[in-house]
This record gives C-alpha cells, sequence and structure tokens, in this order.
C-alpha cells in the first residue's frame, strides 16, 4: 500500500520580502500575507472552537497580534508556522473562555487506557465518500471530528488537513515530535473507528470479501 | 510481527518516513493479515477524506469582510503606535 501523497506547500521565497516590508510598516504587505492564510487560519480555528463566530474572532485576533509582534518574528521558522502558533493560542483560549468548566490544553496527559485500538474491522466501499450528497459527507466530517478530543482534533488538522510537517505541528503547538506522533496516531484511528459505520460496504451476502486493491503490488 | 506493533508504525508507514527494512517487515504483515490492510487502508481514506472535504471552506463575503476588518484594525494600530511603545 503506498503512503499518503503530501500536500505540497506554495514556495513562499518571497514571505520574508513581504514580512520584512510589513515590519516597515506596509500594511499592503501584511494583507498579502492575510491573503495567503486567512483561509487556513479559519479552517483551524473552526476546527477548535467548533464555533463560526469564534472562528471569525480568532481570525482577526490572530493576524492582528501577528502584526503587532512582527518585530519578534525572527525567520527562523516559516511564516505559516508561526502563524499558525498564535492563532492555535487565540482559539484554544477563546475554547477556554466557553467551556470553563474543563481546562484545556495540548500537551495534557492523553488517557492510557488504549482507546485506539481497533474495535470495529470492516472493508469500506471503494468511494465511500460518493454514497453522500457534499452536505451530508460535510455533516458526517464535521461531526466525526468534533467528537475527538481538543489536543488530537487540532494535531490531526495540523498535519493531514492542512499538511504542516510533523516538526512544524510540533513547533506551532509546542509539543514534542513523538507528542505530535502519537496524538496523530490516535486522532487517526479514532476517526477511522467513528467513520466506519458511514462507510462501510453494506454486503447482502455475509460471504467472505475480496481484499480491496488486492494486487495492487502491496507484497 | 505482532498487530499490535504494526499499528505502532502505522502514521509512519502511511507517511513513508520509514527505513526500507521495516517497511518490508510491515508490507509482509499486510500482505497475511487482512484486518491490518483494511485498518491501514480505510485510515488512508480517512485522511484522503478529510484532506478533499470542503469542510469549513471560509465564504467569499465572510473572507472579504474579515479582510476588510483586520486591514482596519492593523491601519489604527499603526496610527498609535506599537503596543508598549512610549509613542
Amino acid at each position: 500500500m503506498g503512503a499518503i501523497q503530501p500536500k505540497v506547500s506554495e514556495p513562499v521565497s518571497d514571505e520574508l520580502l513581504l514580512v520584512q516590508r510589513a515590519k516597515g510598516g506596509d500594511v499592503g504587505a501584511f494583507e498579502e500575507l492575510v491573503r495567503r492564510y486567512d483561509r487556513n487560519v479559519f479552517r483551524i480555528a473552526q476546527h477548535i472552537t467548533q464555533n463560526r463566530e469564534d472562528a471569525e474572532d480568532v481570525v482577526q485576533d490572530a493576524f492582528l497580534k501577528a502584526y503587532n509582534n512582527l518585530a519578534q518574528f525572527q525567520g527562523q521558522s516559516k511564516f505559516y508556522t508561526w502563524l499558525v502558533r498564535i492563532a492555535v493560542n487565540e482559539a484554544l483560549m477563546k475554547l477556554r473562555r466557553r467551556r470553563p468548566e474543563r481546562t484545556i490544553s495540548l500537551d495534557e496527559e492523553v488517557k492510557t487506557e488504549d482507546d485506539s485500538v481497533p474495535r470495529e474491522v470492516a472493508d469500506w466501499s471503494p468511494n465511500p465518500e460518493q454514497q453522500y450528497t457534499q452536505a451530508e459527507l460535510r455533516d458526517i466530517l464535521d461531526r466525526t471530528i468534533h467528537g475527538l478530543p481538543a489536543t488530537f482534533r487540532t494535531v490531526f488538522v495540523l498535519r493531514d488537513v492542512e499538511g504542516l510537517s510533523t516538526e512544524e505541528t510540533a513547533e506551532a503547538l509546542d509539543l514534542s515530535v513523538p507528542a505530535v506522533k502519537s496524538r496523530l496516531l490516535r486522532a487517526r484511528l479514532q476517526l477511522r473507528e467513528r467513520l466506519n459505520k458511514y462507510f462501510q460496504k453494506r454486503d447482502r451476502v455475509n460471504g467472505s470479501q475480496s481484499k480491496p486493491g488486492s494486487g495492487d503490488g502491496t507484497r | 510481527m505482532k498487530c499490535s506493533e504494526f499499528l505502532h508504525e502505522l502514521t509512519d508507514y502511511l507517511d513513508g518516513v520509514i527505513d526500507a527494512g521495516t517497511k518490508a517487515e510491515l508490507d509482509e504483515h499486510l500482505a497475511w493479515c487482512h484486518n491490518c490492510y483494511v485498518v491501514c487502508d480505510t485510515t488512508k481514506k480517512t485522511i484522503e477524506i478529510y484532506r478533499d472535504s470542503k469542510l469549513y471552506e471560509l465564504p467569499e463575503d465572510l473572507e472579504t469582510k474579515l479582510r476588510s476588518a483586520i486591514a482596519t484594525r492593523c491601519k489604527s494600530h499603526k496610527k498609535t503606535g506599537p503596543e508598549g511603545s512610549a509613542h
């Protein structure tokens, strides 16, 4: 089975120049950075806060904070990773304000009881997402990911949806690389388990199935 | 290789960041363990479905509103000077 094709990020060669110009007071250059990343920041914020209005606030607050603190951006990491770190912190603050009864921390100890061991193993239809309309699919994906703890959700979104590398995700979340990997594995397995009921093959006969994609060179 | 060992390596396997020797062992396990094959295949689909989904796309009108609000706030900040400065 082949590995997942990594999401190729856009070239950022002119990005440092834009940051330099923005540092020098060129709001237009900063607006260009906003245009590049506002969709990503919105997605991340919405995933973490699970609330549209909060996500809108997070987008504004994160960019304003980035603008106000540009002098502190030294260019050791990508601007985007730095921005994501700010946005995640803003989003977590919103979440804490909304749910003060529960302390939310990304580095909280994950329960030792292994809730990620696959319990249900069933083949999925070849193109499971095509069984649903776009709106139904969005609803399924939305409800499924919302059921994950914030820490798993955030790692999954940065790594698998936004395409940050493991190291960039670790940097943005202030976690170690092994911590990112362990959360990512559990997030992926839990999402898979929860999506089973929507995507598994509905067989009329309860017979043995041929392996999906068998003969594709897995051996 | 046991299934639990396979699962432990699943993330690196899917991300294609393992050495050739470990990959060969995992491929060998997948060749005979149907359950792990299905878990691996459906986990990969899970990731692809989320990656390709249009979940939380920023609508154009909202994007315009947010950009304009950010620009206004940045410009007003510029007039008043950086936070914490003596100006």
